[in-house]
């Protein structure tokens, strides 16, 4: 039977069907589904791990404990996890041991789009590109024979629109791998100096046999057409290609890394005129050109961005003559302006909203990290100044600090999620009171992770597979007063008013503190829905101070107010309102 | 056959995605490969919003390129106008009559263009627009707006009422399925 699936999907019911026993991961899109998908399959253990470097290594336990274990993330995560990964890629595996990258060409829900292809080759590791569902599926389980077979670690990179795409699966079953018995293997696990050199020498070799393998596997594969042009491709841009140029020879590879050089050589001998179809960097196209092929790419094809069926359709045309499959005809266009925008914004009832609404009334300079709440860079709230990592936040308040001084720091907060805390934040803070900063740090704790669609995390308490004991809750506060702040007060961040004079008084402090602003995220707080507010029309003088709020339920009707059926009664807007126009259903009538 | 492209665009929490879903249930079901593409992350804080479906004997690309979609269905009409050049000539464009000003537009740093109908109209796009609210209002649940809009869209398809119905009843729990079978077929009709 054939299921519709997404390659995330796809990609979790690939490691069921291999056999895993251990799936980890930290939430990031756009893998998130994978590890979730995962852990509705009873046989697998499945965890959100506090980052991508402790997924990682509880994933390289598993396999060094026997087990099949799959790892995913987003591909800034395996910046996270390139510490245990460049040394994984030295001891091996016992069981298979599969790293998913999901990267993300156009910046979806990413602050860069690096191509991780890098990383795998830097770790020296082989990269399995599905192209669809049916690959997600059918490369998984042959990352885990190659892993096992190759003794190393596998790299499975898929990108946003193969993860976040939906293709017909044929399933299959699954596969039962008893564990071998464990033996200590010290010179293969133990990487100090002495082992770790023969390691790197069995890791060259790998790669050299990983070279031939690349040369016949059928995952490297040859369609021949026409063979005045061939294209060298794989991954999503195959599709493109496929799209374009349906008669054109296509090489398409699916093992991004080790290449193929003979099999490249011979396709590029067969055929005329040679392109290099990939996505973001020319990874591929700068060992054609090194091995003095001669092949056109990112001269015609853009590097930077997602690319669309329709880009590489006009680019090949224009390159080769040849009319473009895909529509030419100036497709219908609206007179005049752009649409506007629509960027995303704070939800009706966010608590991160009355926080933002604070530090910009206050002026404050804020060091920014990565979660819903960077939503309060965008007008009308426009509050944050510096947005770089997961944890940054912190480090880059304390070297804001050390460059200005004290005075400038009197002015100047870090603002980071709950998750993002836990994910990387608390080095962070330990610089802060080991260092002698008076950083002021507000934790966002809406309880969940909401910017990849609500994950528990150890602040919550609540695991992935449902679990949840008080004893494993993370106590926010009481981490913050373990690594030596001595000043943590936790406000409603719904409480301006004190929210405001809270932050007075820690900012003055000359030692590090935190002020916890807690609040359910409005979306998994079901029960503070309330009716929404509307305004008094005669009250409302149409000041608009309720507008810099940023709600979307607020608009300007003739001069006044107006409020939206999607209000769910924060009440932020009448604590702001300076004439009292804004009330709920119940009052005056 | 050739490739058939239907275009789904809409705001974030609109019910876009669960009626892509069903659109493709039904493809699915019919036989046809096919395939669909949705971006989730940050778009879907209320930003703009697109599930892309193609169906035919194969299909290689995910996403549709501009000038070829079949049919478009806007759940908002800014929407509307933002993905008009995806739809190809002769293609239909089914527009749910409502306006959701975007950020920008409630902060006074754009405009929200009052005459969609006309921009559309003088586009050359075949336009139909429906009052998507009232009629699932009417079917027993404002937040079937997505299945009306379904409805309107399986007028320009080839499948029957009943491979909807069906694909309708495996999409959602029990209790909302009187109202969204009610609104689908508000929306067909
Ligand atoms: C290294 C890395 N991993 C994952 C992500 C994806 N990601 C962005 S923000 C975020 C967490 C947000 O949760 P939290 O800090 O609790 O803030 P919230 O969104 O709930 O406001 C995640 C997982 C990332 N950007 N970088």
């Amino acid at each position: 039977m054939r299921q519709l699936m997404t390659g995330n999907e796809a990609i979790a019911r690939g490691a069921w069907e291999a056999g895993v026993r251990v799936a980890t991961a930290y939430p990031g899109t756009p893998s998130t589904e994978i590890t979730e998908n995962a852990a509705r399959y009873p046989e697998i253990y499945a965890e959100w791990s506090p980052n991508e470097k402790v997924a990682l290594e509880v994933g390289l336990g598993a396999s060094i404990a026997g087990g099949r274990a799959l790892v995913a993330m987003k591909h800034v995560g395996v910046n996270v996890a390139a510490d245990p990964l460049f040394t994984a890629a030295y001891t091996g595996v016992t069981g298979g041991l599969v790293l998913v990258s999901a990267d993300d060409p156009g910046m979806h829900s990413s602050q860069n789009e690096q191509d991780n292809r890098h990383l795998g080759r830097a770790a020296k590791i082989p990269i399995l590109e599905p192209a669809d569902s049916q690959e997600a599926k059918d490369f998984t389980v042959a990352a885990f024979s190659l892993s096992e077979e190759f003794d190393t670690p596998v790299m499975l990179r898929i990108t946003t629109r193969a993860a976040h795409s939906r293709s017909l699966v044929q399933l299959g079953a699954r596969e039962e791998r008893p564990l071998p018995p464990y033996s200590k293997d010290a010179r293969k696990y133990v990487m100090i100096p002495a082992y770790a050199r023969l390691r790197h020498t069995a890791v060259e070799a790998r790669l050299a046999a990983l070279r031939e393998l690349a040369e016949t596997t059928p995952l490297n594969r040859v369609e021949w057409g026409d063979k005045s042009i061939g294209i060298v491709t794989g991954g999503v841009a195959y599709q493109y290609v496929k799209e374009a140029l349906p008669g054109a020879s296509v090489l398409k590879l699916g093992l991004s890394f080790p290449l193929p050089r003979r099999k490249i050589t011979e396709f590029a001998q067969t055929v005329a005129q040679l392109y290099v179809v990939e996505e973001l960097e020319d990874f591929w196209e700068t060992y054609l050109r090194a091995w003095g092929l001669p092949v056109r790419g990112k001269e015609i094809f853009p590097r930077t961005g997602e690319l669309q069926p329709e880009t590489v359709a006009a680019a090949l045309a224009a390159d080769t003559g040849r009319p473009s499959r895909l529509p030419t005809s100036p497709p219908p266009a609206v007179a005049g302006a752009e649409p506007p925008a629509r960027p995303p914004v704070l939800c009706p009832g966010c608590p991160h909203r009355g926080l933002f609404y604070v530090l910009r009334k206050m002026r404050l300079i804020v060091a920014g990290d990565i979660g819903c709440y960077t939503l309060g860079c965008l007008e009308p709230l426009n509050s944050i100044d510096t947005t770089i990592c997961m944890g940054a936040s912190i480090g880059a308040a304390i070297g804001m600090e050390k460059t200005r001084g004290e005075e400038f720091a009197r002015r100047l907060v870090a603002v980071i999620g709950d998750s993002t805390f836990i994910h990387s934040g608390v080095t962070g803070l330990i610089d802060a009171v080991y260092n002698n900063a008076q950083t002021t740090l507000l934790i966002l704790d809406n309880r969940t992770t909401g910017m990849t669609g609500h994950q528990d995390n150890p602040a919550t308490g609540r695991t992935l597979r449902g679990e949840w004991r008080e004893r494993q809750e993370i106590d926010l506060a009481r981490l913050c007063r373990a690594v030596g702040v001595n000043r943590v007060t936790t406000v409603d961040p719904f409480e301006m008013e004190l929210m405001e004079e809270t932050l007075r008084t820690e900012l003055a402090a000359a030692e590090p503190s935190v002020v916890i602003s807690r609040r359910k995220c409005a979306l998994i707080d079901r029960e503070a829905a309330r009716p929404p507010l509307y305004v008094d029309q005669a009250e409302c003088t149409g000041c608009f101070r309720c507008m810099r709020l940023g709600c979307p339920c607020l608009s300007r009707r003739e001069q006044k107010a107006a409020i939206s059926d999607q209000c769910v009664a924060c009440g932020l807007c009448a604590q702001v309102c300076a004439a009292g126009a804004i009330k709920t259903t119940g009052e005056a009538q | 056959m050739n490739v058939k492209n239907v275009l789904i665009a809409g705001v974030g929490g609109q019910g876009t995605i669960l009626a892509g879903r069903i659109l493709a249930a039904v493809i699915a079901a019919a036989g046809y490969d096919l395939k669909v593409s949705e971006i989730h992350g940050m778009a879907q804080r209320g930003g703009s919003v697109v599930t892309q479906v193609r169906w035919g004997e194969r299909v290689f690309s995910p996403i549709v390129p501009p000038g070829a979609a079949d049919a478009v269905l806007a759940f908002e009409k800014l929407e509307a106008l933002r993905w008009l050049p995806w739809l190809r000539p002769g293609g239909r464009m089914l527009v749910n009559d409502q306006r959701v000003d975007p950020m920008p537009v409630l902060t006074g740093a754009a405009v929200y263009p009052e005459n969609a109908a006309a921009l559309l109209a003088a586009a050359g796009a075949a336009v139909t627009f429906c009052d998507g609210i009232d009629l699932a209002r009417r079917a027993g649940s404002a937040k079937a707006v997505n299945l009306v809009l379904l409805g309107l869209l399986s007028r320009h398809l080839e499948f029957s009422p009943a491979e909807w119905e069906q694909a309708i009843r495996q999409a959602g729990p029990e209790k909302y399925l009187a109202a969204n079978l009610a609104a689908f077929r508000l929306g067909a009709i």
